[in-house]
């Protein structure tokens, strides 16, 4: 059952092969058994998560429920749900039960009628690209458990990519959901900004923040990314328009589509492997019709410094709000209100968290905001406006998703701008709000590499289609990890 | 009052809760009085994940008084967030506005000892309250309730063209009777509701540059900040004097001392790290939404006085008490709508006796035991000549103590006049015989017992009689 795609999950729900519960138990056991391995769930909700199997089991007998009631998925520990512990990877909320929902879930699990396993291990409150940040340990990549499976989505597309979970919600403020897919050989999208509610999603960096999915395929992910978009009036960045169909899209030709190939991301960076792979891409989607051409986005390479000016001062703004005095951790015998708010900070938040705290604070202070945060605004603005030029001449741009295949654990701890450099390909994406996607193009020394697509704004449907073309024409997707086939 | 050589630069900062149901940034109520902490949704208590939504009221408010005083309205304004960690500030930062406020360049034209003056309105903008730390009841611990952490202010900054504390009181009282005649504040100051910082300085006259200045912060009441200010002015420039120098700082006010001590120094001051909040988009508010609410503005205290000035031929005193509170003119114009008396003869009686009564009762006039349709009902009885202006002053009383409405009282006591002339000869005729001597000396040239008389009849009548008839008829009678 764990390697059926959603759409044969849903058919193979309403023929009655088998049960939501039987599924969801299939999964529950999967968890159990292999997880240890993984560390991809801080928490694990079976007794809900079969109490809800049971709820869409009796739906779906009645005849009702949608597409994917009673298919089982995994959220990212950075979504608030009621009643369960919502930690974001974070010592500081170790111990937070959030008394509410994020919209997020709601539409899923209320609307939608899916079933969740449990909450997904994260970098510590997403800030990360190989999840080593977790203050519940890292999270090990099926394809290699000598190796990081990207972050800050880890737990999200290790539980996938090795069966624990058919499908799983991730975000994205740099790359986190792009990255980590790519290098756990999966299908990961990052919408656009404001397509996908934030209300219930714990900020990092509230204007790059943005909820996705990632999935075995980009069948599956269309299914759940419009399942999980559309309006809030909670969000007042979430835009008001309709929810557009992204499956019915899927089987369109790209006979025609017109690919962009950015000048500045084929310059030099990308390995051997990953070069070649992404060559290979080019060529399958030639074949099928794709027409490709150069364009430049002379501001990509501003993407990076850009990045870690504006995301550490929104999240050193998101952070002030754990000090110890209403909710998450609270220092012991402090002697002032000075105290704890240091010691609850310096004990709650690890070292990069802290790091990015202090950067934030610092670019966002007298005299210096106007030449780091306002300089990089402005950058930003060019970035977009590069995607803007671009789009006029292409429909979609093609890009690496990585520099290179997943590296081992401890690789680039000790080099905080290693490791940021590792989503050069993918922030720019984040700066300028729109629609992303990386979907699995192949292998480099036995592991993943992935290949991006991106579009423009709200073109989400295209980027799926194209990567579902893709995929009819390619069975790179569907090579599971050999330990937990 | 200043020294001669010296003047005081003087600009106020007012923070004006607005009266919204709803904060700013959430559906949370802003009722004033309930249980610690009952008031606080997610938002307000900033739990992980929640997001602010612009109150749509709020802004509206605000556009309200940014219109009222003249100013532009922005059409595009950016809310903010100011860092800075206490335990009643939730989020670790407010939502204020910092560089792109909602309204900028209005002003208020004020008059002090009749000398007319404007006072520039450099900018208001709209921000989140924050909570209260509570230290009474508590031992070794602070309490902190976030029941009015959310609530809607706009906080209204002056330019520095006060020059003394009769200025800025009368500018503040202005203000003050502007936002609640718009409807967008309580003015309650006890409550926190309209609160007031004065930045000042001193210099000497003739100096173009302006001195060292001091904030004394959240000074609750007109009479605080006059004497905030006069003592502020007064230690300035005694500090000067001595050869000193005024330090940049933020001073607290003491209601029980008259004085203010200082708070903070500016080299502890934070860095407020302002950035714009990536949660809320800039507002955009086009001009047929700021033309739609202008449509939506009250007449304001200077019109409606200049109005009741002509409409009802008052005399400008007697305009500007009536129009100093809208709800008092409301209650006014019911009145002589109602009464169809005279609309002078309708002011003494609102101003003089009502005012009155409600000033020693401790009553707004909302609150008033007399309602304008009690008092029409008074006056028309007066108008109908049922009741003299005096038996009236009884009625009113009776009126006051919730005796009734004026029919009910008059029926009730008996107080009808009487206006019967062959009833008023009777009682004539009889204070006449009753009194032989006082009537010859009348005859014989006595004019001045004419009011005698009066009284006796009045008296006899147990003052219903009716005056004027009264004085007709005895002429008549007592030239015999």
């Amino acid at each position: 059952m764990h390697t059926l795609s959603i759409a044969a999950l849903a058919e193979g729900l309403r023929a009655k092969r088998f049960s939501s519960r039987e599924l969801t138990a299939h999964f529950l056991g999967r968890i159990e058994r292999l997880d240890p391995q993984l560390n991809s769930f801080i928490t694990v909700t079976a007794d809900q998560a079969l109490a809800q199997a049971d709820a869409a089991d009796a739906l779906l007998a009645r005849g009702g429920g949608g597409p994917l009631t009673g298919i089982p998925l995994a959220q990212k520990d950075i979504f608030a749900t009621e009643g369960v512990r919502t930690s974001c990877a974070s010592r500081m909320l170790d111990r937070f039960i959030a008394p509410y929902d994020a919209t997020l879930v709601k539409k899923l699990h209320g609307e939608a009628g899916m079933v969740m396993l449990g909450k997904c291990n994260m970098d510590e409150f997403a800030m990360g690209s190989s999840n080593e940040t977790s203050w519940y340990g890292p999270v090990k990549n099926p394809w290699d458990t000598g190796r990081v499976p990207g972050g800050s989505s880890g737990g999200s597309v290790a539980c996938v990519a090795a069966g624990l979970a058919p499908v799983a919600t991730a975000t994205d403020t740099g790359g986190s959901i792009r990255q980590p897919a790519a290098l756990t050989n999966l299908t990961g999208i990052k919408p656009t900004y404001g397509r996908v509610s934030r209300f219930g999603m714990i900020a990092f960096a509230s204007s790059l923040d943005q909820a996705g999915v990632v999935a075995h395929s980009a069948e599956d992910a269309a299914w759940v990314l419009q399942a999980m978009s559309g309006f809030d009036p909670l969000d007042s960045t979430s835009v008001e328009r309709p929810v557009d169909d992204l499956v019915a899209p899927l089987t369109q030709s790209i006979k025609g589509l017109r690919v962009g190939l950015p000048t500045e991301y084929f310059a030099d960076g990308m390995s051997p492997g990953v070069r070649a792979c992404v060559d290979a891409a080019i060529k399958a989607l030639t074949e099928q019709g794709a027409e490709f051409s150069e364009v430049s986005l002379p501001n990509a390479p501003l993407s990076v410094p850009t990045y870690y000016v504006v995301a550490p001062a929104e999240a050193s703004s998101n952070l002030a709000r754990y000090d110890g005095v209403r909710f998450g951790h609270r220092a012991e015998s402090v002697k002032n209100l000075e105290e704890l708010y240091k010691k609850s900070r310096g004990e709650g938040f690890g070292a990069e968290v802290q790091r990015r705290i202090m950067i934030g604070t610092y670019v966002l202070s007298h005299g210096y905001y106007d030449a780091y945060y306002l300089q990089a605004q402005k950058v930003r603005r060019l970035i977009a406006e590069d995607f803007r030029r671009a789009f006029e001449q292409v429909d979609v741009i093609l890009a690496p998703t990585t520099t290179d295949v997943a590296f081992r654990f401890g690789e680039k701890t000790d080099d905080p701008v290693a490791m940021y450099l590792n989503d050069i390909y993918t922030i720019a994406a984040n700066l300028a709000g729109i629609p992303a996607l990386s979907m699995p193009a192949g292998f480099s020394e036995g592991l993943p590499v992935g290949v991006q697509l991106m579009g423009n704004y709200f073109d989400e449907a295209r980027l799926l289609n194209v990567a579902h073309q893709y995929q009819q024409a390619s069975d790179w997707h569907l090579q599971r990890p050999e330990a937990f086939k | 009052m200043i020294p001669n050589g010296w003047e005081a630069v003087i600009g106020l900062e007012v923070h004006c809760q607005l009266l919204t149901k709803t904060k700013i940034f959430s559906g949370a109520n802003t009722a004033y009085g309930a249980a610690p902490n009952t008031q606080a949704d997610g938002v307000t208590l900033g739990l992980p994940g929640v997001l602010p939504v612009l109150n749509g009221e709020a802004l509206q408010m605000a556009v309200k008084f940014g219109l009222s005083v003249d100013a532009q309205i922005a059409e595009r304004c950016v809310f903010a967030r100011k860092h800075y960690f206490y335990p009643d500030l939730p989020k670790g930062y407010q939502i204020s506005q910092y560089e792109l406020p909602i309204v900028e360049h209005g002003h208020l034209d004020i008059e002090v000892e009749g000398q007319g003056k404007r006072i520039g309105i450099t900018r208001a903008h709209m921000e989140e309250d924050a909570g209260k730390s509570l230290h009474e009841n508590f031992t070794g611990v602070t309490g902190i309730d976030l029941n009015r952490a959310g609530t809607p202010l706009i906080e209204i900054v002056s330019e520095p063209d006060i020059r003394s504390s009769a200025e800025a009181v009368a500018y503040l009282k202005k203000l003050h009777q502007l936002v609640v005649y718009l409807g967008i504040c309580d003015g309650n100051m006890q409550e926190g509701s309209f609160r007031c910082d004065a930045n000042v300085s001193v210099r000497r006259v003739g100096a173009e540059k302006f001195g060292t200045r001091t904030e004394t912060k959240n000074i609750n009441s007109f009479r605080y900040v006059q004497q905030a200010i006069d003592f502020e002015i007064e230690r300035q420039i005694e500090v000067i004097e001595g050869g000193g120098h005024i330090v940049q700082e933020t001073r607290l006010f003491n209601p029980d001392t008259g004085e203010t001590r200082t708070m903070r120094v500016k080299e502890d001051a934070n860095d407020y790290r302002y950035f714009p909040d990536p949660d809320l988009l800039p507002v955009i508010v086009t001009v047929e939404e700021r033309e739609r609410i202008r449509a939506t503005l009250p007449e304001l205290p200077e019109a409606k006085r200049d109005r009741f000035e002509q409409q009802y031929g008052l005399p400008r005193y007697d305009a500007t008490v009536l129009t100093g509170e809208a709800a008092l003119a409301d209650y006014y114009e019911a009145v002589v709508k109602a009464s169809g008396a005279d609309p002078k003869q309708c002011a003494n009686w609102v101003t003089t006796d009502l005012l009155g009564a409600l000033n020693k009762l401790g009553k707004a006039i909302v609150d008033s035991p007399i309602t304008a349709d009690m008092l029409s009902g008074m006056l028309k009885r007066m108008a109908d000549n049922t009741i003299s202006g005096k038996l009236a002053k009884d009625v009113f009383e009776a009126m006051l103590n919730g005796e009734g409405d004026a029919d009910a009282i008059i029926d009730r006591k008996g107080l009808r006049q009487i206006t019967d002339d062959g009833a008023i000869i009777a009682i004539i005729e009889q204070v006449m015989a009753a009194n032989p001597g006082q009537l010859a000396d009348f005859r014989s040239g006595k004019d001045k017992l004419f009011g005698f008389f009066v009284g006796q009849v009045m008296k006899a009548s147990q003052g219903k009689a009716n005056p004027d008839a009264v004085n007709r008829l005895l002429k008549d009678k007592l030239a015999g």
